[in-house]
């Protein structure tokens, strides 16, 4: 059911760009990078931008918070937070663009 | 199949009752917290000493701690984000006399001591590495050999059990070491080789297995498939109670470079060091041994007798 709303909100970047810009907004709210989090391309590796499995943790509870979402177990997985595409792409998984929409 | 979690529970307590029978363990009244009764001992100070035959041509650098660590390096190396659930901290009474006759006053209608209670600065060391790292960094940059330490100490998890193999005080003699990912690696491996071998030699079956920390919660959950999918974890894992859940007797860690980090130890390079360790856990190695070959070392079998010296 997620999965053709999201097809649909996919027709266009502008669509998407809301999730995607608030996940750069929590990444950058939590200081979790060194780098600059502007500068990273949607799908680069948030891992090799120095995202520690320490760090990891804070970003999933900031994005739970900021969302207001639970992480369902099957998520709960080091791929779903490796990039601003997979967190909106996981995000999406459990119905935020949906609510966002 | 997996034993139904009652049977399991009999069959633990069935060897618990065995080896306090025995006197190997003495009961303190609580699961999981036991004296040691010299036979017991005995076979543990042989364990060790197997160990060190193996580790000491390495020449480690030998540190013994005490079963605490100040309660600032406990949080500082990140423990009690990750395992509060099994993490203790030390208490004591911090009160005046008003708060003491109150103390006593609780204490007589059958209360319990939390009048007056405070926060010490001690913890109770939960793996015997923990206190290597803060002395490494202490020393400042490590040189090109990096550092290799052999550690033991008592260690402690909020965990009590009536199986005798999860104990909430035991001990872990470690290697540790601390240096390049290529060094730590090579140390993993090599001991990866040496933990299978030694437990071979005492004639117990064994499997290594990728594994994971005990990490508290959801949030555990997430560290917990980091570290499987990474293999920064390896458990030598042997049938004490049951074939179906055997236990983890030796762990092999990859740390990368979260110590180095939360330490700010640095490689000769200037670079975030990384560490690795292999743990014994070495009443778990005993009980192997007792549950496999009898509760009367003197009638071992005469190859393990002679791997542990008895």
């Amino acid at each position: 059911m997620f999965k053709i709303h999201s097809e649909i909100f996919n027709f266009g970047a502008s669509m998407a760009q809301p999730v995607q810009a608030r996940v750069r907004a929590v990444l950058k709210e939590s200081a979790l990078l060194q780098a600059d989090v502007e500068s990273l391309a949607d799908d680069a590796d948030l891992y090799a931008a120095g995202l520690t499995s320490h760090a990891t943790v804070n970003l999933m509870l900031a994005l739970e918070e900021a969302f207001d979402i639970e992480f369902p177990d099957r998520l709960l997985r080091r791929r779903t937070f490796s990039s601003v595409n997979a967190i909106a792409q996981s995000l999406d998984e459990i119905g935020v663009y949906k609510e966002a929409a | 199949m997996m034993p139904a979690a009652t049977v399991l529970a009999d069959l633990h307590r069935a060897f618990r009752d065995e080896l306090l029978r025995h006197g190997l363990l003495i009961s303190l009244g609580v699961d999981g917290l036991y004296g040691r009764g010299g036979a017991f001992e005995n076979v543990i100070e042989r364990i060790n000493a197997a160990i060190s035959t193996i580790g000491d041509p390495d020449r480690p650098e030998v540190m013994r701690f005490p079963p605490g660590i100040g309660r600032w390096q406990l949080e500082k190396s990140g423990y009690t984000r990750k395992f509060p659930q099994l993490a203790g901290t030390v208490y004591s009474f911090f009160g005046s006399d008003r708060e003491h006759r109150a103390l006593i006053e609780t204490l007589d209608k059958g209360g319990d001591i939390t009048v007056g209670q405070q926060m010490t600065q001690v913890a109770l060391t939960p793996a015997a590495c923990y206190g290597v790292y803060p002395t490494v960094a202490a020393r400042g940059r490590l040189s090109e050999d990096g550092a290799l330490v052999d550690v033991y100490a008592y260690c402690f998890r909020n965990e009590p059990s009536i199986d005798p193999a999860r104990m909430q005080m035991f001990r872990m003699r470690e290697h540790v070491r601390v240096g390049t990912h290529e060094q730590t690696v090579a140390f993993r491996e090599l001991w990866m080789r040496r933990g299978r071998a030694l437990v071979e030699s005492f004639n117990l079956t064994l499997e290594v297995v990728v594994a994971n920390d005990p990490f508290f919660g959801r949030v555990g959950r997430l560290l917990a498939a980091n570290q499987r999918e990474e293999n920064l974890k390896f458990e030598l894992l042997i049938p004490i109670t049951s074939k179906e859940e055997p236990t983890a007797c030796v762990s092999f860690n990859d740390h990368r470079d979260l110590f180095g980090r939360a330490w700010s130890i640095e490689t000769a390079a200037g670079e975030p060091a990384h560490s690795a360790c292999v743990g014994f856990g070495v009443e778990r190695i005993a009980l192997a041994l007792f549950k496999h070959h009898g509760f009367a070392p003197e009638d071992w079998p005469r190859d393990v007798r002679d791997v542990l010296g008895l």
